[in-house]
């Protein structure tokens, strides 16, 4: 019973915000350029929570998501153009999410081994090259339309999908986190020597995570090429990475929750600027500074919001705490 | 009968030379001290044996159920497999983690579920998340922290966090256990209640150990035998009462005697 109860409190968040959306876009308070911003939260969220896996909880400091972000769009992108006429644009797009997925963590499988391998700073650089190698590819070959990208990309992707895919990235990575491989992710963040001495594989687990990480990464990627049905290299350059870790620190480095409410906060403070045209960098910039001064450990720190105050009214009159935990 | 065989172990860095062609040999059951000044290479000869530094010559050998293994520069990961479990002696606790989870996560290699099972919490997730969670707490009662298992690691006392990583050692279910001066920084009351404890894990779960050791009541008292190491050579072995009265050890500890005029 307590079991249920758990899983009903824990989607209660995403019913809410599912409908919430949808009547609203039914009342016509949404508009498309709101929906826009939307779409555009959801892609954040889903490429900030999976480099969230990787930077967060696995420790390892990667500057190359837009590297995976690329790869599953123009994947995507492909299959929707060319397959869309001949078995239908969604089962076209399903198959491209697929495809543009597996094809990044296939990529992130192959490019984690070797690099995998460096710490820190070296790591970062070595992503970072990485990400510029997939763009310069990107921009050169023939099927990618170079520097014109492509364009006429089936637009399939409406609410629905949008909610979907960033529930389905939010609930896989939240359970990855609280499982054994999850927990053997965080000894590694933790403590490497440590991790290694009982036994945990570190260069196993951090290609393993990084290949999570990459998956979702096309996922957003996907998301991003069929909703805004034009796709650029330029899309996928180094601001854009950064722009993701930028999500990434400041909703707090180990907190899916606090990568949510970074990407909704930095949208709007982002879509409230788009009318200072001229500072609004300058603000942009200023919020950011002025979060990190006063909360240094990002808006959630390491923690869930589960753990807050707002969780604790959720779970007042629970009596076995354990068995909440083990679900 | 042997469990652990050690043979001209050496390890350089760069030039410097700090475990010289050490050789141990451990019988299983056995409880082994390890003692030398500071600097004399204990430490780092726990780290080639956990293979956290492969050793730069020499062979090690694990001998569990008439299956001898060689654990020379393999990972470390392999060699806690195998059997060898160990302590820190700078505590290397996954701080920020609770107690339950820093020896859940040592426990879960042997209870393993596929990534499929995690990724989307279906069986056998539920079922080998409890039997991991219910033997880490087990192994937190027997050390005395059964109580502390929701608290962070990082806000246990000194003398505790030194028997959560020895609990954490345990989870990894080892056949030797080497312990990194398991004592430092407890009191004369906390190091007797450590010596009892010693004494009874190794009744009950079979185990054979190693360890290093500073405080010599604790080294004398449990120890069947020692070795001395200094400036990375073994210098001596033997019972503990031999072990005091080498003169090589009183040397290596007090220094040369003057010669008399």
């Amino acid at each position: 019973m307590s079991k249920f109860k758990s899983i009903g409190l824990r989607a209660l968040p995403f019913i809410v915000s599912y409908v919430v959306v949808l009547a609203l876009m039914n009342l016509g308070v949404i508009n498309d350029y709101i929906f826009s911003i939307i779409v555009t939260i959801c892609v954040n969220i889903i490429l900030a929570a999976s480099l969230n896996l990787v930077t967060g909880f696995t420790g390892q400091f990667s500057l190359g998501h837009a590297g995976f972000m690329a790869v599953g769009a123009y994947t995507c992108a492909l299959i929707c153009i060319y397959l869309g006429p001949v078995i239908g644009d969604v089962p076209a797009f399903l198959l491209g999410m697929l495809a543009g997925a597996t094809a990044a963590a296939l990529i992130g499988a192959l490019v984690g081994l070797p690099t995998l391998r460096l710490r820190g700073d070296y790591l970062a650089i070595a992503t970072l090259g990485m990400a510029e190698i997939i763009r310069v590819i990107m921009l050169n070959l023939p099927i990618t339309n170079g520097a014109a990208g492509l364009s006429g990309i089936p637009q399939v992707v409406d609410w629905n999908w949008a909610f979907l895919f960033t529930a389905l990235t939010l609930i896989v990575l939240w359970n990855y986190i609280r499982s054994s491989q999850g927990r053997r992710a965080i000894a590694v963040r933790e403590d490497e020597i440590a991790a290694e001495a009982i036994g945990v594989n570190t260069t196993a687990t951090k290609v393993q995570a990084f290949t999570i990480g990459a998956f979702f990464a096309g996922i957003g990627g996907g998301l991003y090429a069929s909703y805004f049905f034009l796709i650029k290299p330029d899309q996928f350059g180094f601001l854009r990475s950064i722009d993701i870790l930028v999500i990434v620190v400041l909703g707090g480095l180990g907190s899916l929750s606090g990568t949510v409410i970074a990407a909704i906060l930095l949208a709007i403070v982002s879509m409230l600027l788009a009318q200072f045209s001229d500072i609004r960098m300058i603000i942009y910039s200023l919020v950011l500074v002025l979060i990190m001064i006063f909360r240094p450990g990002g808006l959630m720190g390491s923690k869930e919001i589960t753990d807050t105050v707002f969780g604790k009214v959720f779970r007042r009159g629970r009596s076995d705490k354990t068995e909440e935990a083990a679900a | 009968m042997s469990l652990l065989n050690v043979s001209k172990l050496t390890r350089n860095f760069g030039g410097l030379t700090a475990v010289f062609e050490a050789s141990l040999h451990i019988d299983k059951g056995e409880l082994i001290g390890l003692i030398g000044p500071n600097g004399a290479g204990k430490t780092t000869l726990f780290n080639v044996l956990t293979g956290v530094y492969p050793p730069s010559s020499g062979t090690i050998e694990l001998t569990i159920d008439d299956k001898t293994t060689s654990l020379g520069g393999k990972a470390p990961h392999r060699i806690c497999a195998a059997g060898v479990g160990r302590t820190f002696q700078n505590i290397r606790l996954f701080k920020d983690l609770t107690v339950l989870e820093n020896v859940m996560i040592a426990l879960q290699q042997n209870v393993p579920y596929n990534l499929f099972a995690s990724l989307l919490h279906i069986p056998p997730y539920g079922a080998s998340e409890r039997r991991i969670r219910e033997e880490s707490q087990e192994l937190l009662d027997l050390m005395g922290l059964g109580r502390k298992s929701d608290e962070l690691a990082r806000n246990l006392s000194y003398g505790e966090q030194r028997h959560l990583e020895i609990a954490r050692a345990l989870a990894t279910r080892p056949s030797l256990l080497l312990l990194d001066e398991p004592a430092a920084g407890m009191n004369p009351a906390e190091t007797a209640e450590l010596t009892g404890l010693i004494a009874q894990l190794r009744r009950d779960f079979g185990l054979t150990v190693l360890l290093i050791e500073h405080d010599m009541s604790l080294v004398m008292k449990i120890c069947e035998r020692i070795y001395v190491l200094d400036h990375g050579i073994v210098i001596a072995s033997g019972t503990p009462s031999e072990v005091r009265n080498n003169p090589k050890v009183i040397e290596a500890y007090l220094g040369e005697e003057a010669p008399s005029a």
